[in-house]
């Protein structure tokens, strides 16, 4: 249900085009972990794996934070994002369903009262 | 793509909002101006429902509209594109209790039913009327929302980049 534009998905491709990054999605996906952490995991510099975190941080697939001297490296919020984007479609699907269902029950009351004063008549 | 036509609201019209309520539950509220016997008419009877289900902003028609609005009956919406191009919805009411409360089901999808409960609760003439969606886990519910559906999408796109490029590839 969710479209996604063209170019953010060349844009997530070229990022996930690697399988580096790919492996620190995954190693992200078990738990935060730290550019150093990462680096030594897949026995990289510092310098190379801050590149690749880039990458995927451009994209929106990785967040970092700054806390003292580390960089503390998280899945991101981008799932979340496209959460809200989807939840709003939804939430219009609905809401222009309603305003039609508005005038149904607009017009069921207007029988309703005209059917009353033929009663009473 | 989706036009960027903001639907906002206009004045007149009372607003719609939804919340994700769990991992598996979304709801959404509306007041309407109106007893809740009629706001409850027209979501059981099949010919004022085709009426409202699929606004023209939603970019498909209902083809056709069947509603047995009992307890066990069942419903079946087809909306179409074209006519070539039909996507139908269908379950089974589970309660309908006049005037307050709709559960039905949605055995359209494949990760299980998602039950649908609609309340209906008058106040001053007004009706407040809650609709929640509860799906049957929350892998259910991503895929609903298309989660599953974009990430495997892209996935399945790198493994075939990366079949062509094995042959030629050294090291990246």
């Amino acid at each position: 249900m969710v479209q996604y534009s063209t170019a953010r998905l060349d844009a997530s491709f070229a990022a996930l085009s690697d399988a580096t990054r790919r492996g620190v999605l995954e190693q992200l996906g078990r738990a935060d972990a730290s550019i150093t952490d990462l680096a030594e995991k897949f026995h990289m510099t510092l310098t190379g794996m801050k590149k690749h975190v880039g990458v995927l941080e451009q994209v929106g697939l990785v967040t970092t934070e700054k806390v003292g001297r580390v960089r503390t490296c998280k899945l991101g919020r981008r799932r979340l994002s496209e959460e809200t984007a989807w939840l709003e479609r939804y939430r219009q699907l609905w809401a222009s369903r309603f305003d039609e269902l508005d005038k149904v029950v607009e017009e069921l009351k207007r029988k309703e009262k005209a059917n009353a004063r033929k009663k009473r008549k | 793509m989706h036009a960027r036509r903001e639907s906002e609201p206009t004045p007149m019209k009372n607003p719609t909002t939804v919340e994700r309520k769990s991992e598996r539950e979304f709801v959404v509220t509306r007041t309407f101006n109106g007893p809740a016997r009629l706001v409850f008419e027209a979501w059981t009877k099949p010919e004022l429902l085709k009426l409202w289900w699929a606004p023209k902003s939603m970019g498909m028609s209902l083809l056709s509209c069947e509603a047995d609005v009992r307890v066990g009956g069942k419903y079946r919406f087809v909306f179409g594109f074209d006519a070539s191009k039909t996507m139908a919805f269908f379950g089974r009411y589970l309660e309908v209790t006049p005037h307050s409360r709709l559960v039905w089901t949605n055995e359209e999808g494949d990760g299980g039913e998602a039950i649908t409960t609609v309340t209906f609760e008058e106040k001053g003439g007004k009706t407040l009327l809650v609709l929640s969606e509860l799906h049957p886990s929350k892998e259910a519910l991503d895929g609903a929302i298309g989660f599953g559906e974009g990430l495997r999408e892209t996935f399945e796109q790198l493994d075939e980049l990366l079949v062509t490029l094995g042959a030629s590839e050294g090291r990246s």
